[in-house]
């Protein structure tokens, strides 16, 4: 990398399922000014611009061009990035870039979804499926994720209930966050009441439809220094695509989060990261993925997360802090989810969480992208160097 | 710019309708071909092509995140592949991008689309508002009528000189074999062909549907230089948005492109674009564009765009001749547009481009535009 870069402001929209009170671009601008305000900057001083949202969820072609202007982009430079559930993930890593250039001194990354406006299930329907085959059978993220847990039963042997007792956990995170859509204060009944909508997944498993936005700003170091106290380092990112990859010939749960994982601890001389990373914001966008992601970003062994969970071990004040903030099970603005990943894990490294603050210092936080089939984006911030 | 970054190879597949081929089929071909000439793989250990950005539209494919599904069909598998869901111009900036960040070094950069499954002009409509403009019934082409009506009430620019730029363009065209709409038309023909978005006619649009894709490997200089020894330099980027609402904008300038201009121009150190520049491929959806692109792009004055194309200067063997490749009027696909601008940029600095090659070409600037009436432009120079 040319330049250390940092996060010197962040800012989300506080998440619902419908904002029939605002357009996208109001929407936007909600998130944007928070960052602003976040870094103590203005428009005048953003010099490049990232957008990201999933198209086909917005309802819009092309919903930059629509969104820019509101927030006071135009005259700027910039584009918009999108690749359905990794969106956030890539927008983010273009804002890296840019950033690392040395080119420019402050990035906007803004990312959002307004769900209540497009046709979300189509958008995800088709998200990086083969309109050969793929899309003729009710394939979707529903049955992705029953696939993926049905298969989690059979290996770990854990039970059905393990993935209420997750989702319970997610709830009692997400009630503490500010921002988060669904707060519904769940216990293991509830969740397991909740109709089925392809076994194991029960309704209260899937991730919501949500309007929501999520901004921060990223700079060279210098720059950084100048802007805040509390500078976020960006210690390096890794996009792993995988496109048609339930569709090869090679194993499927060979996981892109393991390996991206991988990748990123091995650049940043990572051996054990429950010890190196303090705090972990992981796309989930069905409760049973989180015992499994659990696994494979490395913090237990293979087919054992769902003992850790039952035995009351993961949580914000817990020995495994995964989705403090309640993650995406709760909130799933899908072109704004990565981000706001990024978002949490960075005001955990601050320690402005507020409620749902993990207790200890935070010197490393990891944060996740999912998308399609097995995408992912992997993201990993430090306090200081 | 304090690094360069080079482009070792481009591949373009010919731009007509690609009703027998997937789009898969057509992008592997372009994709093995620059694999083929620079002798690069997929790796990840650094000794091969280490990312994958491509610029494509979901809404054209049918499909939402459509390159996630395409990506590893030419082996972009397992490994980093973004996509710009804009102009391919803007795909070509962020893969020069990511070499200055440091963080990749080799770029794989494809655009790809298939205008043919679906309708064009359906889609731009999703592209306006959804409060007004896309109630009324609005898309690209009709913003681009009331562009030409207001940029030629402005300036006095007249149906006869925008039907110049067809002329010169399809004229140019037929001198590339990959596109299809070269054909020697006159004057006549342009202003007799049927009224579409007045004072639009049929021949100054963009002909659709045209299917294609375009891939190029961009490289850091130290490995430019050993992959190839005819590297192609990026020496300066600039791009700027507009507003969406056209009632904001006096649609007859275009300050956005100024802007992006200026923004690439202090990067490679360019005064004055006519004299240092030895040619330009513009992004001309409809004929008047290249007229008005011209002006933001300071090859003539505000509203002077009419007496360049009077004077000959944009013509092949002008002072700067603009699109010697036939331009988008011989058929281009829109999002590939911009990279192919750039492809075509690449092979005229190496003396490559055939029948259309300007001679002893040093510099050279392409250009990429997106959205209702130019919102989003990006202007990338090059040199040999």
């Amino acid at each position: 990398m040319a330049e250390r870069i940092a996060i010197t402001g962040v800012g989300q929209t506080h998440h619902k399922s419908k904002r029939t009170d605002v357009n996208t671009p109001e929407l936007v601008t909600e998130a944007v000014e928070a960052a602003l305000e976040d870094a103590q900057l203005t428009m005048k001083d953003i010099d490049f611009v990232v957008l990201t949202s999933f198209e086909m969820a917005d309802g819009q072609y092309l919903p930059d061009l629509w969104v820019v202007p509101e927030f006071g982009g135009v005259g700027k430079p910039g584009f918009k990035i999108q690749n359905a559930g990794t969106s956030g993930g890539v927008a983010a890593g273009a804002a890296f870039s840019y950033a690392a250039s040395g080119m420019f001194k402050n990035v906007l990354c803004v990312s959002w979804q307004k769900m209540d406006e497009g046709k979300g299930a189509f958008g995800r329907g088709g998200g990086g499926l083969s309109e050969y085959w793929q899309s003729q059978i009710p394939f979707s993220p529903i049955t992705n994720f029953a696939r993926r847990a049905f298969a989690y039963i059979h290996n770990s042997g854990c039970t059905e209930e393990h993935f209420g007792i997750t989702r319970v956990k997610q709830d009692q995170c997400a009630m503490k966050n500010p921002y988060a859509q669904l707060k519904l204060g769940l216990t293991l009944e509830k969740v397991m009441e909740s109709a089925v909508l392809v076994w194991p997944i029960r309704f209260l498993h899937m991730c919501p439809s949500t309007c929501g936005a999520g901004v921060f700003i990223v700079s060279p170091e210098k720059q950084a220094k100048k802007v805040t106290k509390k500078p976020v380092w960006v210690e390096d990112w890794f996009c792993v695509h995988v496109g048609g990859a339930f569709t090869m010939a090679e194993d499927p749960t060979l996981s892109t989060l393991r390996y991206g994982c991988q990748t990123v601890y091995k650049r940043c001389g990572i051996t054990n990261p429950l010890k190196d990373i303090q705090a972990f914001e992981i796309y989930e966008p069905a409760s049973p993925a989180e015992l499994r992601w659990m696994e494979e970003v490395g913090v237990c062994e293979d087919w054992t997360a769902w003992k850790l969970m039952e035995e009351g071990k993961v949580g914000i004040d817990k020995e495994i802090p995964f989705n403090p903030s309640g993650g995406v099970t709760a909130t799933n603005p899908i072109g704004a989810t990565p981000v706001i990943r990024i978002i949490e894990a960075a005001l955990q490294i601050r320690g402005d969480a507020g409620e749902h603050q993990v207790p200890h210092t935070v010197n490393r936080a990891l944060a996740t992208g999912y998308g399609g089939q097995g995408e992912n984006v992997i993201i990993l911030l430090r306090k200081s160097y | 710019m304090a690094d360069r970054v080079g482009i070792v190879a481009v591949a373009q597949t010919k731009f007509d309708q690609k009703h027998e081929e997937h789009l898969t089929e057509t992008l592997v071909r372009v994709t093995k071909d620059v694999m083929k000439q620079t002798g690069l793989e997929f790796k990840d250990d650094g000794t091969g092509i280490d990312s994958t950005v491509a610029a494509s539209q979901d809404y054209f494919g049918g499909l939402g995140g459509i390159h996630l599904h395409y990506a590893y069909t030419v082996g972009a598998y397992k490994r980093p592949d973004d996509r710009v869901e804009e102009d391919g111009a803007l795909a070509v900036a962020y893969g020069a991008m990511q070499v200055l960040s440091g963080h990749h070094d080799v770029v794989l950069v494809i655009g790809h689309i298939k205008e043919s499954a679906c309708s064009k002009n359906q889609v731009e409509n999703l592209g306006m508002d959804h409060v007004y403009g896309r109630k009324i019934g609005l898309d690209f082409v009709a913003a681009a009528g009331m562009q030409a009506m207001r940029y030629q009430h402005k300036y006095g620019i007249t149906p006869e000189q925008c039907a110049k730029v067809v002329v010169k363009n399809r004229t140019n065209g037929r001198n590339n074999p990959l596109v299809m709409y070269a054909n020697g038309i006159t004057i006549e023909d342009v202003l007799n062909s049927e009224m579409v978005a007045d004072p639009l006619r049929a021949l100054e649009i963009k002909p659709n549907p045209v299917d294609g894709a375009v891939a190029m490997i961009l490289a850091s200089e130290d490995k430019a230089k050993k992959i190839t020894d005819k590297p192609v330099w990026i020496t300066g980027m600039g791009m700027c948005y507009d507003h969406h609402e056209l009632g904001y904008r006096d649609l007859a300038d275009c300050d956005a492109l100024v802007s992006a201009a200026q923004m690439a121009y202090k990067m490679a150190g360019i005064k004055d674009p006519v004299k240092e520049l030895d040619l330009a491929e513009v992004s001309e959806h409809c004929a008047y564009q290249e007229l008005l692109w011209s002006e933001g792009l300071g090859f003539c004055g505000k509203g002077e765009g009419g007496k360049l194309i009077d004077k000959g200067t944009t013509s092949m063997g002008g002072e700067l001749p603009v699109n010697p490749s036939g331009g988008l009027l011989s058929g281009v696909p829109l999002c590939v547009a911009g990279i192919q601008r750039v492809a075509e940029c690449v092979l005229q600095l190496r003396g490559e481009a055939g029948g259309r090659q300007v001679s002893g070409a040093k510099k050279a600037l392409a250009h990429g535009v997106e959205g209702p009436a130019g919102q989003l432009h990006c202007v990338i120079t090059l040199e040999k």
